[in-house]
């Protein structure tokens, strides 16, 4: 294994961790939620009437968190070029259809589920991990993509 | 209307966390995901920086008999590890790592007008339609 140091941002990693903490755990005490994202995305479509209206804040909370993050440091993000569709279209199909059969994300599952030591949330991380590091390996070496 | 506006904060601090963190940048989770690659070790950090905050406060915020909000806390009361959870995260993972993008990151990444993030939430909508179709499916059998 080589390490990339060039890129190593841990200080902000950690911080940028720690306000997704805050978020998680206000939305916990308040309104009572798990900050599962896959699941507000879900539910905006699926739930009852009632149900719609914070999924719907929250994920509009998240665009805006990222829009005022972009407007008080531009320049802070290089957006990936021409990155294939043939990858981006499957994987996020993907990513969509195994969050909803194994009932979360990394939100969900690795910050709000691993927090409690729920015991499927840490399967579930300890797998997506895996398998999303087996993804990369056969996509870099056996494809020679990316 | 409280729970609504308190949601749409909670949004807010999350998406600049993934923000800050660089999360929302595909390129930072592939490179986490290239173990066998060169490795950029700085996505564990955010898991620790959110698990540090979490791991605390979620024990004392569930000691409360209901949140400050709400008449009672939704929170899986599910034990089982199942097939459907493990297949359904191995299936994730994999998107994961083709896409670059999870859930979270790919809202967030609507919002610097990147138009691959609007791709994968499309197709992140179309995935959770054909679960929602094929388990429909499979229970009428």
């Amino acid at each position: 294994m080589e390490l990339n140091l060039e890129n190593f941002t841990p200080f902000s990693a950690l911080i940028g961790g720690m306000l997704i903490g805050l978020s998680a755990t206000l939305l916990l005490l308040l309104n009572g939620r798990i900050a599962g994202v896959s699941g507000i995305m879900n539910g905006i479509f699926l739930s009852p009437k009632q149900e719609k209206f914070w999924r719907i804040a929250f994920i509009a909370g998240l665009f805006l968190g990222a829009v005022s993050f972009q407007l008080m440091n531009p320049g802070f993000f290089s957006p990936r070029q021409e990155y294939p569709l043939w990858l981006l279209i499957p994987g996020g199909f993907l990513v969509g259809f195994g969050t909803r059969m194994g009932s979360g994300c990394t939100s969900g599952h690795g910050i709000c589920g691993i927090a409690i030591l729920s015991r499927r949330s840490i399967f579930a991380t300890l797998t997506f991990m895996a398998s999303g590091m087996l993804s990369v390996f056969l996509i870099r070496f056996g494809l020679g993509v990316v | 209307m409280a729970r609504n506006f308190i949601a749409l904060v909670c949004g807010i601090i999350f998406g600049l966390g993934l923000s800050l963190s660089q999360m929302i940048n595909p390129n930072k989770v592939i490179g986490f995901l290239d173990v066998a690659g060169k490795w950029d070790p700085s996505l564990a950090f955010v898991m620790m920086g959110a698990l540090l905050v979490t791991m605390i406060s979620f024990r004392l915020v569930l000691k409360r008999s209901r949140p400050i909000l709400e008449t009672g806390f939704h929170v899986s009361q599910k034990t089982k590890v199942d097939r459907p959870l493990l297949i359904g995260a191995a299936i994730f993972g994999i998107g994961w790592g083709m896409s670059g993008y999870c859930p979270g990151p790919a809202v967030a990444g609507m919002g610097l007008k990147i138009s691959e993030a609007f791709i994968v939430v499309a197709s992140i909508y179309v995935g959770f339609f054909a679960h929602k179709w094929t388990s429909s499916f499979s229970k009428n059998i």
